[in-house]
């Protein structure tokens, strides 16, 4: 691993220079836990941790669920009943997994969001934030795919209404879907390759992650002020940066069990407040629930699908110029994978030099609006789509699109940015000033 | 029977997409039941109760196949002594494959299903509705009045007018508290219609009331011990995060300039 | 001690007390997920089984599923009662009364039937060499039950006489409810 100069692991003892010149896993496991930290991080840098940690429940809960589920259609309402009935303590298994997503994106939205106001994804993490974007693409694969998986009729019309986004793709569309259900509609074939993939995406992501963070521990942390760890030698490193262990563990654990209170308390006293009561009642392909809803991690970017409508003129241009290939559904499914594209292409879209928001007052104004535009468009998936509704997730979807793919380019040429501390040093002795010499 | 489902979900549909207005939702009423809260506890009296409107009144129509018999002798539930349990099971016929024929039921084997095909199995009831939203699509009510099944039920065994009309061949009874209006379940409640032993009020309110209670441990037989571990585990763990905010604090302290 | 010292023991005892809380609610955590491999409660309530023996004639035999192994409730006739009860100890391959409410005891009669006449035999019927299910219907050279998988002969106590099963039909707990209703386990 290259990055900012610290002590590396030297093997003393003759079986740990045994085991070190056959397999370095002592060092490995040594250079990450010590590997030197911004002094300066500030409680938007837990989120990381909070989110390995909720990934490891969810992947041990679901190993579990999985031993007492049964994908069939005509068993899987029921042993997931069987779940909550009769295994020993398969109630708290379960809910703690349902929770346990709605946990895992919250945290990954404010960890995503952190990025974007500090800027964490300009040089030179371009490739931890491509990687950080898969991350997020594969777990809401795998949130889709698991709402499936207990066969109620959120289950079932969710994952009719999902998959038929790709029955919109011009020409070939129908087929991929087809091929995606393994039949003409949501079946039994259908609950059956989604239980696999569901269970096969978290070790994906498990991979991913372990790419995510040697990609950052190479580049070091971002931080705060965005100045970068001072690397002309191991002394002046140390002036920049603190130890992960002990420093960060306990900051970040201690951090991880403050969010555990909170969602103890979900689990125990509300844990289907995040859920939709319709999932309760068994799949019934004869029968659709009266508004199907999204989970609530996919609003923004459902929002975002429904804006286009056959009456925007964006719609009827890209119709016309295509000579009506692409039609409105079409159009709304691009924008809903577009606006995840932006937003991964951002670290070429912001043209600025100065890395952090905290000392770009323009950037601020807008990155607020953005946040703020993020939660309206999250209240409006979920809200019918007709006026005045329909007009709202267009302009939120437009801003959207426009801050990455105009505001951040043109910020960079036209603010005047504050000038940032010059070390991390500075920044911290800021805040936290050095005793008087005795 | 068939179009009498279809027409409802018609309606039920219709509600959710049609106009231009935001549609009226029927108001419920939020009800101070004693499983709600932090503390919350199912009153094993008015489970029994709740069992007793749904085996003389529900049972006709409607079944409960996700609950077995055993579960009445529960802790946490109706917590029936073993021989009434026992009694209770037997008046009812169960099919068993091994026997290729019908026998009187045993406490491991679940209840009987819907007796009628558009009467819903009621097991999860309590959890398949919802009886608080908004406002504005903002969660605020369900969060702090809860999803309002239970309240939902209570709301709609309660709120018939006593109005009907005919169409499309069936009859509809007009009730308040049901999407839409009109409802194909002829009014199953009516004062007085069960006597409790030992007595108890046995309006059509206060039994509308029990058999809701009844339906939400249906649904959630689990929820006294969910809430206790739900308790124990936010205590212990504002322990911990106690115990780690001080550590933390002592081991940049150093660092912080603080010691 | 120098104040440096107590400082010093003060944080230890921070450390080691924040540790030992973190490893309890761990512990905590993991439980569950042991638990959750044992027998579950739809399994635990099938664990006992009650069966009415009203309508076995003398000299017939009831066979139950039970946890997914067949028991046989053979109503012995007195002609069986009598021949089982007047076989020596010795002529026996396996000596002890493989009866799970009766531990250490012999295999005399009275210690395999469920009643002290000796009219009620309650046994699971799986062979102790293969586990194969025996024949029943005074079948066999003692008049009991016959393994036709590779030819063990049990008398009319269910204990092996002949053939290379090793042990006697094994005896499940079993009591009397009533007259006519038995519960296995």
């Amino acid at each position: 691993m290259g990055g900012i100069p610290h002590d590396k692991y030297e093997p003393k003892t003759k079986p740990e220079k045994w085991l070190h010149s056959r397999l370095p896993i002592v060092g490995l496991i040594y250079d990450t836990i010590m590997i030197p930290t911004p002094k300066n991080l500030n409680w938007m840098w837990i989120w990381g941790i909070v989110l390995a940690f909720t990934l490891v429940v969810q992947i041990v809960t679901g190993i579990i669920l999985a031993m007492h589920y049964t994908p069939n259609v005509n068993m899987a309402f029921q042993s997931v009943e069987h779940i909550m009935r009769n295994v020993n303590g398969g109630w708290l298994l379960r809910y703690v997994h349902m929770n346990g997503a709605t946990l895992f994106f919250i945290a990954v939205y404010l960890h995503i969001f952190r990025g974007l106001y500090y800027g964490s994804y300009k040089a030179p993490r371009e490739v931890t934030w491509i990687i950080g974007m898969l991350i997020y693409l594969a777990m809401m694969a795998t949130g889709f795919l698991g709402y499936v998986l207990p066969w109620g009729q959120m289950s079932f019309w969710g994952a009719t209404v999902i998959t038929g986004l790709f029955g919109a793709i011009p020409g070939i569309g129908e087929s991929i879907q087809a091929w995606l259900l393994g039949g003409p509609s949501v079946d039994n074939a259908t609950l059956n390759r989604f239980f696999s993939l569901h269970y096969l995406l978290p070790f994906v992501i498990v991979a991913l992650v372990a790419l995510h963070i040697w990609a950052f521990h190479t580049t070091g942390n971002s931080n705060p002020t965005g100045v970068e760890v001072r690397r002309g030698s191991k002394a002046e490193a140390e002036k920049d940066t603190l130890p992960f262990w002990p420093y960060f563990v306990i900051k970040d654990l201690y951090a991880l069990v403050v969010v555990l209170v909170v969602f103890a308390a979900v689990v125990g006293f509300m844990p289907n407040f995040f859920g939709e009561p319709d999932n309760y009642i068994m799949a019934d392909p004869l029968k659709t629930p009266a508004e199907i809803v999204p989970q609530w991690y996919y609003l923004p970017f459902y929002a975002i699908l429904r804006a286009f409508t056959d009456d925007v003129w964006a719609v009827q241009f890209a119709s016309f110029i295509s000579g009506g290939i692409i039609d409105a559904k079409f159009f709304g499914v691009v924008a809903m994978f577009g606006s995840i594209f932006v937003m991964a292409l951002v670290p070429w879209l912001d043209t600025s030099k100065v890395r952090s928001g905290r000392f770009r007052p323009a950037f601020r104004f807008f990155f607020w609006i953005l946040a703020f535009d993020f939660m309206f468009l999250m209240w409006l998936g979920a809200r019918p789509a007709y006026e005045p509704y329909s007009t709202f997730a267009l302009i939120g979807s437009t801003y959207w699109f426009a801050y990455f793919l105009i505001i951040l380019p043109l910020l960079g040429v036209f603010e005047r940015p504050q000038t940032p501390p010059d070390t991390i040093e500075a920044d911290f002795d800021s805040h936290y000033p050095p005793k008087p010499a005795e | 029977m068939f179009t009498k489902t279809l027409l409802s979900a018609f309606l039920a549909l219709g509600l959710g997409t049609a106009g231009f207005a935001e549609v009226e939702e029927p108001e419920i009423e939020d009800i101070a039941f004693s499983f709600e809260g932090v503390f919350g506890k199912f009153e094993e009296e008015q489970l029994q109760r709740g069992l007793q409107v749904y085996t003389d009144v529900c049972a006709a129509c409607h079944g409960l196949n996700l609950v077995y018999y055993r579960n009445l002798g529960d802790e946490g539930g109706p917590a029936m002594a073993e021989d009434q349990v026992k009694a209770y099971a037997a008046q009812f016929e169960t099919f068993d494959p091994e026997l290729d024929d019908f026998r009187p039921a045993i406490p491991s084997d679940n209840f009987f299903d819907s007796g009628m095909e558009t009467a819903p199995d009621l097991s999860m009831m309590a959890k398949a509705r919802k009886g608080f939203r908004g406002p504005y699509g903002l969660a605020f009510n369900p969060l702090f009045r809860g999803v309002g099944g239970p309240e939902y039920i209570a709301a709609l065994l309660s709120s018939y007018t006593g109005e009907e009309k005919e169409e499309a061949g069936a009859i509809l009874y007009e009730n308040t508290a049901f999407p839409g209006g009109w409802i194909g379940m002829p009014p199953p409640l009516s004062d007085e219609l069960v006597e409790f032993e030992p007595a108890h009020k046995n309006d059509v309110e206060s039994m509308s009331e029990d058999v809701a209670a009844f339906l939400m441990w249906t649904a959630e037989p689990k929820l006294m011990a969910r809430k206790k571990a739900g308790l124990v585990a936010v205590l212990f763990l504002s322990f911990l995060a106690v115990m780690l905010y001080l550590t933390n604090k002592k081991i940049w302290a150093k660092a912080k300039r603080k010691d | 001690m120098s104040h440096a010292e107590d400082k010093g023991s003060r944080r230890d005892f921070l450390y080691v007390a924040t540790a030992s809380t973190g490893a309890v609610a761990l512990g905590a955590a993991v439980w569950p997920l042991v638990d959750q491999m044992n027998a579950s409660a739809d399994v635990q309530a099938l664990a006992s089984k009650e069966v009415d023996i009203s309508n076995i004639e003398v000299g017939t035999q009831l066979t139950v599923k039970w946890l997914g192994k067949p028991v046989f409730f053979r109503h012995r006739t007195d002609e069986e009662i009598e021949a089982s009860r007047n076989t020596p100890l010795e002529d026996l391959k396996d000596p002890t009364s493989q009866n799970n409410t009766k531990w250490e005891s012999d295999a005399s009669d009275v210690n395999r039937a469920l009643d002290e006449d000796g009219k009620w035999l309650v046994m699971i019927g799986v062979c102790t060499h293969l586990g194969c299910i025996p024949l029943g219907g005074a079948s066999g050279d003692f008049g009991g039950w016959f393994c036709p998988c590779h030819g063990s002969h049990y008398d009319t106590a269910g204990r092996i006489r002949k053939g290379p099963a090793p042990l006697n039909l094994l005896v499940p707990d079993a009591a009397f409810l009533s007259d006519t209703v038995i519960k296995l386990g």
